[in-house]
């Protein structure tokens, strides 16, 4: 009987296609990838069913979480601007270099009086987890607290240069008891802005 | 490459040097392994998911006009109070005048969202008018986290309650209701 031979296929077998699509997703991947910022004040955000994204353009952001406060802008422009009126209202100078790096920040939470010290570092001390204290909360006697002028400033600064309403959107910690958000709250509401947004995760869809 | 051609006396045809035709194949393997590495780098560290952004719209407060403020009838109101561990108190009415009964219930689709649903129900068939729907105050404690008020404010939405708010809580909710029931 003559045995049956097995043809000995070669192993290398054609990469192309794979290749292909690897470098396709690869290029999908990287075109729609942004980068995430490093947070200074890292939040848990709770999940809901709301399905509308958070804009881009005219956003203020708070954040709240582990009893602090971080307030941050979108665009560069509008914090800088608004880094301008904040220090002719406490009678703090900045140089030209202080006030370009401080537009490039994302978010800070530090007391006024300790901004310029912050802005000096770089961004690895900066955005150490726990170093920010927060924006003070609390106002001193008749003038309004740090946290209500940067909102009001940085609304100013958002009508002054896209001649549009800021949004403001609180980010808050899950496990964060109400009172830090409801503090946060009536620091907006005695400014006359009733509407604003709090930032969400989506909900896987719950079975029905 | 790097190869010697060796054994090239072969035929010796006329003493021509022959460039030996190479395969047009590239080995791909290397290059697939990259792509995938970088693909895999680049999945992990995008935020596919923006965040969301729930709109909140609170009361007006113009506390110098108080003329404008709506009365609404005892009978709809909803008080949900939002307490300690993850646990709401419910009642009908007004404080000085409660109907039936507080209860406490707990999150998600058998706890408030029942209590909701069916509220829904009996309010419009109390008045008879779909527009006249249940009112929903929402009343958080010091004790109850931001989790829990994202919570009731997505019920509002999932079930379609067009009219809630967020109230403050008064004092003797909390010492009659919420410490009763142990969850303050």
């Amino acid at each position: 009987m003559p045995k049956v031979k097995i043809a000995r296929k070669s192993t290398a077998i054609d990469m192309t296609a794979m290749c292909d699509v690897a470098f396709l997703l690869l290029t999908f991947f990287i075109l729609t990838a942004t980068a995430r910022q490093p947070e200074p004040l890292p939040v848990d955000t709770p999940a809901s069913t709301v399905t509308t994204p958070q804009p881009d353009k005219d956003i203020g952001t708070v954040t709240i979480g582990k009893g602090k406060v971080f307030f941050g802008v979108k665009e560069p422009a509008i914090r800088r601007s608004m880094l301008e009126k904040m220090s002719g209202i406490y009678h703090i100078p900045f140089t030209e270099d202080e006030k370009k790096r401080f537009s490039l920040m994302e978010s800070f939470g530090v007391d006024m009086n300790n901004l310029k010290t912050i802005i000096n570092l770089d961004n690895t001390q900066r955005n150490k987890e726990g170093f920010q204290p927060g924006i003070p909360t609390d106002s001193v006697g008749d003038t309004r607290s740090q946290l209500a002028e940067w909102i009001y400033q940085a609304r100013y600064a958002t009508k002054e240069i896209n001649n549009a309403d800021m949004r403001l959107s609180i980010k808050g910690d899950a496990p964060e008891e109400y009172p830090a958000i409801q503090k946060v709250i009536k620091i907006v509401q005695a400014q006359n802005l009733n509407k604003f947004s709090l930032i969400t995760s989506l909900r896987a869809a719950e079975k029905k | 490459m790097a190869e010697l051609n060796t054994g090239g006396g072969g035929g010796g045809k006329g003493g021509k040097i022959r460039t030996k035709k190479m395969s047009t194949r590239v080995d791909l393997t290397a290059m697939v392994d990259l792509a995938f590495l970088l693909i895999t780098f680049f999945m992990l560290t995008t935020s596919l998911a923006k965040p969301k952004a729930m709109d909140l719209v609170m009361p007006d407060k113009n506390e110098d006009k108080p003329e404008d403020q709506l009365k609404v009838s005892e009978n709809r109101t909803l008080n949900i109070l939002l307490g300690k561990n993850n646990k709401v108190e419910w009642y009908m009415g007004r404080l000085d005048n409660i109907i039936g009964s507080a209860e406490v219930a707990g999150f998600g689709k058998n706890g408030i969202r029942k209590v909701i649903m069916d509220k829904q129900r009996s309010v419009t068939a109390l008045t008879g008018d779909p527009k006249k729907g249940l009112v929903v105050l929402i009343k958080p404690s010091d004790k109850s986290t931001y989790r829990n008020l994202v919570d009731i404010l997505d019920e509002m939405a999932v079930l379609n309650v067009t009219q809630y708010a967020i109230v403050d809580i008064h004092p003797l909710e909390v010492t009659n209701l919420l410490k009763r029931d142990n969850i303050y």
